[in-house]
């Protein structure tokens, strides 16, 4: 087999290992399984994110996904029930809504680019320029940014408005979090 | 969890790395993979770590909550002074070029700092990028935001770890 056909062939047995994952976490009642079933989904995620050359966004979702998501719905967890509650009532429409749903995303795919397709409009509008400007050999053009790695480059420089916006956002959101959860001063001293 | 003899060890054994690997996708975000963001969520998962094995207060100890509300306040500073620093340089908000030394402005950065720095040995941009004492503007850049981005993510998620840790089951 080719290099190129053990790649398909661990990238359709992740995904399966994925829907199977993913089906399990919709009809398990017991909440700790699946919170550590979200983890192993992050998990399986970030390894299929990896084989699509996309290794800084598997770092992320490996770390936050199945680490730091999975710590905060455990802790959560701690504080309410155990397991959840069967549900009530019939679930014809809710199927029926999540098909039509589906079908319709489905359909709209059939329209995008080929995975990797050279001509899609995403790498015939800017990226041609980042990638001479940040990557000198390949097109030989002189190097504005002189960083390897395009997306950082692209993140820290040429959108670097909007990654200091993404890390406002961030602060914010502790803020939030420390204003809403942190307990009074009193009880830390008892502690 | 502090009678789980294989726990402790195992996360003794792993925590340096953790921190070493987040530290190198910081600083090597520019050649490799990751950045600011990933390193300060592997920096962050491994205090978690640290805090889920060893106890919440050995974990207050390492990274004080007072030290990380100030420091998620620094990264976004450092970030947002970047951009001031480039402005009092001659550029507009956030444009590196303009922290690469007088000349920089208009090269585009093209023109390696070798001027600056005369026994610099390579005029290439990749050694500058590695070697020189100042790198380009835009490299310098680059760096001191992710830097900022870093210090933010990663004391904030561990201010998140410490507010869901410390809290206790409602009566």
């Amino acid at each position: 087999m080719t290099p190129e056909a053990v790649t398909q062939l661990i990238v359709i047995l992740l995904l399966i290992l994925l829907l199977g994952t993913a089906i399990t976490i919709v009809r398990i009642r017991d909440l700790w399984a699946a919170v550590m079933l979200t983890g192993i989904y992050s998990f399986l995620g970030a390894s299929w994110m990896l084989l699509l050359d996309a290794p800084d966004v598997a770092f992320t979702e490996a770390a936050v996904g199945a680490g730091i998501a999975t710590f905060l719905m455990l802790g959560t967890l701690a504080l309410t029930s155990r397991r959840a509650k069967p549900p009530q009532g019939s679930s014809l429409v809710p199927l029926a809504v999540v098909i039509v749903t589906g079908a319709a995303l489905v359909y709209g795919t059939f329209d995008m680019p080929h995975y990797g397709d050279p001509q899609a409009p995403a790498h015939q509008h800017v990226a041609p320029e980042y990638l001479s400007d940040g990557v000198p050999h390949v097109q030989g053009g002189p190097s504005k940014v002189s960083v390897p790695n395009v997306v950082t480059a692209v993140l820290a420089s040429y959108r670097g408005y909007d990654t200091l916006g993404e890390t406002v956002v961030i602060f914010t959101a502790g803020i939030g979090v420390l204003l809403l959860m942190r307990r009074p001063p009193d009880r830390e001293v008892k502690q | 969890m502090r009678k789980q003899t294989i726990l402790r060890i195992v996360a003794k054994l792993l925590i340096p790395y953790i921190l070493l690997f987040a530290l190198y996708v910081q600083f090597h975000g520019d050649f490799g993979p990751g950045g600011g963001f990933q390193a300060g969520v592997i920096f962050a998962a491994a205090v978690i770590l640290y805090g889920l094995v060893f106890g919440l207060k050995a974990a207050r100890r390492v990274t004080p909550p007072l030290l990380m509300e100030t420091l998620a306040a620094l990264g976004v500073l450092i970030y947002a002074g970047t951009g001031v620093a480039s402005m009092l340089h001659g550029g507009n908000f956030l444009d590196y070029n303009a922290l690469g030394g007088p000349g920089q402005q208009h090269a585009g950065s093209a023109e390696p700092v070798a001027h600056l720095h005369e026994h610099s040995p390579e005029g290439t941009e990749e050694h500058h990028a590695s070697h020189g004492f100042l790198p380009q503007g835009q490299h310098l850049g680059i760096l001191v935001v992710e830097l900022g981005v870093g210090l933010t993510v990663a004391a904030i998620l561990i201010t998140i770890f410490f507010a869901f840790a410390g809290r206790e089951r409602a009566q």
